[in-house]
């Protein structure tokens, strides 16, 4: 069976830009409430337990600040890579998905990246105005590519024509 | 004793080796080694990037926000912050004690996230040096090569993990940003729903720790020689017991032992931590060094967390745990064991005990209703004290009368075990790197050193992107004589050093 479509977003929301991935998820969170065939989960890091989330589902979208992408944000098709942060508590959704890959000897569904862009992480500190400027945008956005999910969804589930 | 490693009798002239950061531990760490020009170990030290700011970061906020903001201090460990902030607010309300419910309730938050914190470290972070050696291929000594060559082993640590996980969130509230426990007891109780379905897997989880523990075992079995003198130091240990002498996690008094076992100091009230423990600061690392007020700084330090709770306890107060404690006591014939990987075993003895608790405290139908708030006195001090995955940690809050906290002080396990760090690091290096050309691999034995203390060296803070592992070798000058550098594959590369000099 398969579960609901996946948003999940990481990062610490007292440090500032980090806290871009868990605002996203809370924000698609509040505006969708409506929407049984999304759910949504938010944590401090990317660790090895999320691959137990990621099982099961047709579609992921993961959410998370950076500094190295082009503002306001940037989106990416996810592939599996043992990278150096599988030697890290704190995993990359690359490494996340080689994990699936070996724990469950299938592909991890698929997952897109959803990363925006973010200037300061120190304690204490809000995001960023630029921050939140680049999250409007990363908003507008998410909330298109569920909605167009949810019409693939739709014409998939909708039975073909039957023979007479 | 490698003490004399600390500080270079002469430093002039000596090649500097920066191992930067320390990879498989919890934030950002470094290593510096200095070596003549034989390659002789002269001076070696750890610095650790200190929870500073962290006690600003809480001056300031009304108390009943604390124990909810002090997660955001660390990703790893957030409901040890969560419950050791909530302790010592509970003086400040005057909730001692605090109901019996919200006690058990606590209780089973904790044991659920010390047990999934050392299944992450164990079948995580170290599981890929001890299965497959400390000199084996780098690609390989991770959890993906884990899973690749032992795919039961993975998936055991991958739902211990994850049943932790779930044990936090039926008492917190979420996985993660819980609320559960607040100054004065609990907001909500188990749900009977939740209870029900932890119970179901419970004798699974328990029959995995006790594997766990027999991989942790079985390794010390096939090479003594390694995991008893691997990174070892005579030291003191300190932990919480209960008043019986029993291990405990959530709560208890403060006992210290010496190298030999014998008690320095017994039945010591948390609420007079600063009678016991003083902190030194050098110069060259931003964390403080803790030790033993009575013995001063340079014999007073002392270690803390899971090798330390397992030997300072008389008994383990769950039967499958205690069989495997008395094993372990009996492995060191008498004589308490100090070599850095013991704590692998003793954690994973920590590990079966938290399931045995866990066990125990779903059955009980106190998590279920009863009273959840108490009250009493207001006071404007309180310490609470836990034994964190890693430690003892502290936390000690002063409030004023308009509720907001006008001084924090925290003292987390890692800043506990700095002294025994650089010990074990000074240890490594000069039995393994002394007169040796550095490699990878021998470099990594001064990272498992470091491992096996599972340090938290600093939060959650994070991007995408950063986690770069770059070795330097400078001349005294701080010209750059060689760079190697661990890619985001995770291999090993010497780099050009043409035009580079150093900081």
């Amino acid at each position: 069976m398969t579960r609901p479509l996946l948003v999940l977003g990481w990062g610490n929301r007292s440090r500032g830009d980090d806290a871009l991935g868990p605002l996203c998820v809370e924000r698609l969170r509040d505006a969708l409430s409506q929407r049984d065939d999304v759910e949504f989960l938010d944590d401090y890091q990317l660790m090895v337990e999320h691959v137990l989330d990621l099982y099961g589902r047709a579609r992921v979208l993961l959410v998370d600040a950076s500094l190295g992408c082009a503002p306001p944000f940037e989106t990416l098709q996810l592939r599996a890579a043992a990278d150096g942060s599988l030697s890290s508590h704190a995993l990359s959704p690359q490494a996340l998905l080689q994990v699936y890959f070996e724990l469950h000897d299938e592909p991890a569904p698929p997952c897109t990246l959803l990363a925006i862009r973010g200037e300061r992480f120190e304690l204490g500190q809000p995001p960023s105005q630029s921050a939140l400027a680049h999250l409007d945008a990363a908003l507008q956005w998410a909330t298109g590519w569920l909605a167009w999910q949810a019409s693939r969804q739709a014409a998939t589930s909708t039975p073909g024509p039957t023979k007479a | 004793m490698t003490a004399q490693l600390e500080t270079a009798a002469q430093p002039q002239g000596l090649r500097r080796v920066a191992i930067d950061p320390v990879s498989r531990v919890e934030g950002h760490g470094k290593v510096t080694i200095l070596l003549d020009a034989q390659q002789r170990v002269q001076q070696v030290r750890l610095h650790i990037v200190e929870f500073r700011g962290f006690e600003k970061f809480i001056e300031g906020r009304p108390y009943w926000e604390v124990p909810v903001m002090v997660q955001r201090l660390c990703g790893i460990c957030p409901v040890s912050h969560h419950l050791a902030a909530s302790k010592a607010l509970d003086h400040v309300v005057g909730a001692d004690p605090i109901t019996p419910s919200a006690l058990k309730i606590r209780r089973l938050m904790h044991y659920g996230q010390v047990m999934q914190s050392h299944a992450l470290h164990f079948f995580h972070l170290s599981s890929p040096d001890l299965l497959f050696g400390f000199d084996s291929e780098v690609n390989r000594r991770n959890i993906v090569g884990v899973a690749a060559a032992h795919p039961e082993i993975a998936k055991k640590g991958v739902l211990l993990r994850k049943y932790g996980q779930e044990v936090i969130r039926a008492t917190a509230g979420k996985r993660v940003h819980g609320t559960g426990s607040v100054p004065g007891g609990m907001n909500k109780h188990v749900s009977a729903a939740d209870r029900e379905v932890l119970r179901r897997e419970v004798q699974q989880m328990i029959a995995w720790s006790k594997d766990a523990v027999d991989i942790a075992k079985t390794l010390h079995a096939q090479n003594p020689a390694l995991y008893d003198h691997f990174g070892a130091m005579r030291s003191h240990m300190l932990s919480l017991v209960r008043v019986d002498g029993a291990l405990e996690l959530y709560d208890g008094v403060i006992r210290a032992r010496d190298a030999d076992g014998a008690l320095l100091f017994d039945g010591a009230s948390d609420q007079g931590y600063l009678d016991l423990i003083e902190e030194e600061v050098k110069p060259w690392t931003y964390m403080k060094f803790p030790f033993l007020k009575s013995l001063g700084p340079e014999h007073g330090w002392y270690r803390v967390g899971p090798l330390a709770r397992v030997q300072n306890c008389d008994f383990i107060p769950s039967p499958l745990a205690e069989g495997q404690r008395r094993e372990f006591v009996d492995w060191g014939k008498g004589q308490p064991l100090h070599g850095s990987l013991t704590y692998h075993w003793a954690r994973m003895i920590e590990l079966l005990h938290c399931m045995e608790v866990i066990a125990e405290l779903l059955d009980d139908p106190d998590i279920l209703s009863g009273e959840l708030m108490a009250q009493g006195p207001r006071r404007h001090s309180g310490v609470g004290v836990i034994e964190a995955p890693r430690g003892t940690l502290i936390h000690h809050y002063e409030v004023g009368d308009d509720d907001l906290v006008t001084m924090c002080n925290l003292i987390v396990s890692t800043t506990h075990n700095n002294q025994a760090m650089n010990e074990a690091v000074r240890s490594v290096a000069r039995e393994y790197l002394d007169g040796h050309e550095l490699t990878e691999g021998l470099l990594n034995h001064v990272e498992v050193a470091i491992r096996a203390y599972d340090p938290c060296l600093s939060c959650a803070t994070h991007a995408l992107g950063r986690m770069p592992l770059e070795l330097t070798l400078l001349d005294a000058r701080g010209a750059v004589l060689d760079r190697a550098q661990k890619s985001a594959e995770g291999g090993f590369r010497h780099l050009d050093t043409c035009a580079e000099t150093g900081p």
